[in-house]
């Protein structure tokens, strides 16, 4: 969006022929961008809820505090101890139980919702940023720099997209060990998430930027800046990233649901972080077991994941429409 | 055409190697450096001292992980042979090892499964290559009428629903509830109308998901397409529309929509790993999801070389296609 051209984009010969009663008033590459979303109600219907959600995830404490019970608490006395599912109508749901309760434990779902959604939203963002982190740098320096650099790592993105990456990422988290670093438990498992999730992500941000760079840097702003005497790391970080924010900005957002999914998937699998610490895709995949009897447990975290995802996709959406410089 | 087919057969090949060598790299090494030993998943725990180092010798586990490598590579073109020293056990190429859990070769094995995962794979391929570009190229033509709209909510929300929740969410409709469907897996040649019954709902719901991320793609690069000056001038000259979107602008749709298809029916080939566990089908992702659960390497191997195999012939499928689908594009 910030292309050079258009910053010196004062003398413009539109503004000019404007009518003189009525003053021109110089919009930033930003601010356009700002105002349309601001007129895109879906994109903001999408980002406030995702607002709300990062929100719920931060305040899950509090709220399962006010509204919920202890999250690994159980509940025996409302489980049907002959079928081991949950006594009332819809998974238990009740004014006490707002979600209804796990099967065999009695569990608060609610709380577990909430818990679960700080385990897949802190995923699925730090993933992003290692995919992030990664791509943009092998990616602009693949197309920068060009030759051999361009063909070695090019070479690199095709064969991490040939890999089969679910059953690889599956295979890869069970033989991780229970310890490593001085982390354990729930902290190692989200690390490992992070970085396997993360890992499989950057050549797709890698390609775009990769892409952008390579027309980037035939621009007369490169060569200006190169006559001045700057070198490739300069011109990789001062020069040309500047002009990839808006591209990367928008990969980022549209990566994040692809993560939640992902780290979602891997629970569903048993390879994600192990109970009794929550997550949404294990939820699913106890639910399994019972969907047949009690479809209640299946549906509440298997919309969680359906909201969350969905207004991800539609902030990305939207925030792809209004940095789009073509867009009307 | 010959010199380009032959320089990415090459290509090929040096990706499998890598990818097999990668693969084997992190299987046969991470249980290393955890201290585990593979011998010891071979014969299991309670295995006295002189078991394991026969186990160790015959798998030849006693090899540096290059040497261990190679006869790997070996055993996938020409076979190899175990030997204890007494008797020598012939796995013939292509010898993928044996499992761990069963002790029995696992290229019968792969072999068994993916006639599941191939089943599940082309039926629901099928339909979402027709019915995803379809619905998008309709929804192109028709821009920001209700239908667009409605197809591409429909199409966005299609594309955040987890499989496993589809899956069960219509078994628990149509299977449970309406007793629609039966929900076993049944082998073609045994009966080809269970068969087919049997993987309807599979075959939807899997895709239902594809779909609207074809339908997405399709919408959008028409669209690019029809704002291209080569569609302006088969307007200007005078052509229907029929032609101009038919003939013309839907070849250099097509490409994009192909490359994508080439790589997500090579990754599903090569294990429909969610959709399988969903649905109790005994695949490739089944076997490798059970594999992972028990630590049986040479079956997790297998399938993953097996899955990566796949994606890459896909991929060169696809670019051979693209000559004969984008007149653009020219091979040298």
């Amino acid at each position: 969006m910030t292309t050079p051209t258009e910053t010196t984009g004062s003398a413009r010969p539109e503004a000019a022929t404007a009518a003189p009663a009525k003053r021109i008033q110089g919009r930033s590459p930003g601010r356009i961008a700002w105002d349309r979303l601001k007129r895109d109600k879906v994109a903001l219907a999408g980002g406030t809820v995702v607002l709300l959600l990062i929100l719920a995830a931060i305040f899950a404490p509090v709220l399962t505090a006010l509204f919920g019970h202890p999250v690994d608490e159980p509940h025996p006395d409302q489980i049907n101890p002959d079928l081991g599912l949950p006594k009332g109508a819809f998974g238990g749901m009740s004014g006490d139980f707002l979600l209804g309760v796990d099967p065999t434990f009695g569990r608060d779902v609610f709380s577990r919702i909430l818990y679960g959604a700080q385990i897949s939203l802190t995923v699925a963002f730090l993933a992003a940023g290692v995919s992030v982190l990664i791509g943009v740098v092998l990616g602009a320096a693949a197309g920068y720099f060009g030759g051999w650099v361009d063909a070695a790592i090019s070479r690199v993105m095709d064969v991490l997209l040939a890999f089969p990456q679910l059953l690889f990422s599956i295979a890869l988290v069970s033989v991780m060990p229970n310890s490593l670093l001085g982390l354990g438990g729930t902290a190692l498992r989200m690390g490992i998430l992070v970085l396997v999730i993360g890992f499989f992500g950057w050549p797709y941000i890698g390609r775009i930027v990769r892409g952008q760079a390579l027309s980037l840097r035939e621009r007369e702003f490169v060569d200006a800046a190169r006559s001045l005497g700057a070198g490739s790391i300069h011109i990789l970080f001062r020069e040309l990233l500047p002009n990839l924010v808006a591209p990367i900005l928008v990969y980022t957002t549209l990566i994040i649901p692809t993560n939640i999914l992902s780290e979602a998937a891997l629970s569903f699998l048993g390879a994600g972080v192990k109970p009794p610490t929550p997550s949404w895709g294990q939820m699913l995949s106890e639910a399994t077991r019972i969907y047949q009897a009690d479809p209640t447990y299946m549906v509440v975290p298997g919309l969680a994941i359906f909201v969350t995802v969905l207004a991800f996709n539609l902030f990305g959406d939207g925030l792809r429409d209004a940095l789009d410089p073509k867009g009307n | 055409m010959l010199v380009y087919l032959i320089r990415r057969l090459v290509n090929v090949v040096a990706m499998l190697l890598v990818v097999s060598a990668v693969t084997f790299g992190i299987f046969f090494m991470v249980p290393k450096l955890t201290g585990t030993d593979p011998a010891l998943l071979y014969v299991g725990k309670i295995a006295d001292k002189v078991a394991v180092e026969g186990i160790r010798h015959k798998m030849g586990l006693d090899k540096s992980i290059v040497e261990q490598y190679f006869l790997f590579l070996k055993g996938l073109f020409v076979g190899r042979d175990y030997s204890t020293g007494v008797d020598i056990t012939h796995c013939s190429a292509p010898c993928f090892g044996y499992s761990f859990k069963t002790e029995q070769e696992v290229w019968p094995v792969l072999l068994d499964r993916l006639g599941v995962t191939a089943s599940l794979a082309a039926g629901a391929a099928t339909l979402w290559l027709v019915f995803g570009t379809a619905t998008g190229v309709v929804s192109a033509l028709r821009r920001r009428t209700l239908l667009d709209r409605f197809t591409m909510t429909t199409a966005l929300a299609g594309v955040s629903l987890p499989i496993y929740f589809t899956g069960m969410l219509a078994s628990a409709i149509f299977v449970y509830q309406l007793g629609w469907f039966p929900h076993d897996y049944v082998n073609l040649g045994d009966d080809p109308v269970a068969w087919f019954q049997n993987l309807v709902l599979p075959w939807v719901t899997l895709a239902f998901l594809y779909a609207a991320t074809y339908a997405r793609l399709t919408r959008a690069t028409l669209l690019e397409v029809l704002g291209e000056d080569y569609i302006r001038t088969a307007r200007a000259k005078g052509l229907g529309e029929r032609t101009v979107i038919g003939k013309h602008a839907m070849r250099s749709t097509l490409t994009p929509i192909l490359t994508v298809f080439g790589m997500d029916l090579g990754a599903l080939i090569g294990g429909a790993v969610l959709t399988e566990s969903t649905f109790n089908f005994r695949g490739l992702g089944y076997e490798a999801v059970s594999a992972v659960s028990s630590s049986d390497l040479p079956v997790i191997m297998g399938v993953t070389l097996f899955a990566g195999f796949f994606i890459i012939i896909a991929n060169l499928l696809v670019d051979v296609l693209y000559a004969v689908v984008d007149p653009r594009v020219r091979l040298a």
